[in-house]
């Protein structure tokens, strides 16, 4: 079984969908069906590679130590710079693991490969971090488990937040409320089959029959893999949000009409929400909250241009330690750092930013960056 | 308390427009981003005391002056 595609998951997610409408139409709490069917789900999947359940499991014990450990740690001993640093690195380190296996030298390490790590790393690192705040004061085991656990959100994502997710998981729905919640599960699954079954298909299928020998081929080309991107992982996001809802958890949206950027940082609030805003909250802002306290930079400016190359080259290691990814964040963290000087700057966007037709070529010219970015991220730009 | 965080605004949003109205939507108006979250809420800690963490709160918690002297009265309590 793999996460939304196939019979045996849609067929799985049918007869979970009919139980939680019975248990929502009656008022009764869907918390034990969240815990049962997604240990099923996510240990149905795992169990085909056995070795990646292995890793999991391993995982799951490491994270749940350290994010319980520190949180201990926290409450006696108070906010301890090193101890918490210690804490973030120790929860990264499966995930480095995996993904150093991906480098040429170190195929032979392939430890913690297992599907779902690098979205559920983020859960967990934030756990870290919001007991560090004093934000989160207390964990507990079976609070952590779904949250780590939740089928829907597991292999990627929407990056939900333990808080407001813990919040829905307890929550009872009065009837009204919960066949609201069904019916717009019901109409994003519907709208994330159409995205990611026929639209991205579509692309998918163009990509393929066309050859990339003149200019407009090759344009046509780029275009349709941004487009499919869009279309494929949109489409994934609207099925994972849909079957959430449907159990009574409004995990956070991921797309919000990303073409439509008049610039990019518009785009980046657009664009992969649920993980920009990770980017935003965990890395980006602290960064400059640092180093203003630190005064390690001359100039606001200069420092959040940093902020912004930094947030984005680690935005695009994440993805892999592959050139092309690592190109692809050093670009949007160059891009975004370009426009944050531009529009602090310049007199002209200042007066002209709210014109129509400034608004027009603002997007056109945003939307060509888009669509090279993704170029690069496709790993395919010597072919062109 | 809310003149000082008017001030910060100020500074922080770079335009005295701030000050007159405390319901407008700051992030819709442009006055705020993310960058100019982030110094805000090292300038309440800074000179007020008062530590938010960028996580804790969401935009919605605090895109008005009003609701940000609300949070940061709330959490000096």
């Amino acid at each position: 079984m793999s996460f939304f595609s196939g019979a045996p998951f849609f067929g799985a997610v049918f007869i979970i969908a009919m139980l939680a409408l019975f248990l929502g139409y009656t008022e009764r709490p869907l918390k034990w069906l969240n815990v049962v069917t997604s240990i099923l789900v996510v240990g149905f999947v795992l169990v085909e590679k056995p070795k990646q359940l292995f890793f999991f499991l391993m995982f799951y014990i490491i994270e749940l130590v350290l994010v319980k450990g520190y949180l201990k740690i926290r409450t006696e001993k108070g906010r301890q710079v090193v101890t918490y640093r210690i804490a973030v690195f120790l929860s990264i380190v499966p995930l480095i693991l995996c993904k150093a296996g991906e480098v040429v030298c170190l195929y032979h390490i392939k430890w913690f490969q297992f599907v779902g790590i690098s979205y559920l790393t983020f859960r967990c690192v934030q756990m870290i971090i919001e007991s560090y705040d004093g934000v989160i004061k207390e964990i507990k085991v079976l609070d952590f488990t779904i949250f780590l656990l939740f089928f829907p959100t597991f292999s990627c994502g929407p990056i939900d937040r333990s808080r407001r997710f813990v919040e829905d998981f307890h929550k009872v729905y009065k009837r009204q409320e919960y066949l609201e919640l069904f019916g717009i599960g019901l109409e994003k699954i519907f709208l994330g089959l159409v995205y990611k079954n026929v639209i991205a298909t579509l692309f998918f299928q163009i990509m393929g029959e066309l050859a990339k020998e003149t200019m407009v081929e090759k344009f046509i080309h780029i275009y349709s893999y941004g487009f499919y991107m869009f279309f494929d992982f949109a489409g994934y996001s609207l099925m994972a949000i849909g079957v959430a809802y449907m159990l009574g958890i409004k995990v956070p949206e991921n797309f919000k009409k990303p073409f439509l950027s008049v610039d990019m940082k518009d785009f980046w609030a657009r664009w992969h929400i649920s993980l920009s805003e990770w980017f935003r909250d965990f890395i980006f802002s602290r960064f400059i909250m640092l180093s203003m306290k630190k005064k390690w930079f001359p100039t606001r400016l200069f420092g959040a241009s940093v902020g912004f190359i930094i947030n984005m080259s680690v935005m695009g290691l994440w993805h892999g330690p592959s050139v092309h990814y690592i190109l692809y964040g050093l670009y949007h963290g160059v891009l975004l750092a370009l426009t944050e000087i531009y529009q602090k700057k310049s007199k002209f966007y200042k007066r002209n930013k709210k014109k129509k037709v400034y608004r027009f070529v603002s997007w056109f010219i945003t939307f060509q960056l888009v669509m090279f970015g993704f170029l690069i991220f496709s790993g395919q730009l010597s072919t062109y | 308390m809310e003149e000082k965080i008017l001030d910060i605004l100020e500074e922080v949003c770079e335009d005295s427009d701030v000050r007159d109205d405390l319901d407008m939507d700051l992030f819709e108006e442009d006055l705020l981003d993310s960058l100019a979250f982030a110094e805000l809420l090292v300038a309440i800690e800074d000179q007020l005391g008062v530590v938010i963490a960028p996580s804790e709160v969401t935009r919605d918690d605090m895109n008005t002056a009003n609701k940000i002297i609300q949070m940061v009265q709330s959490k000096a309590n």
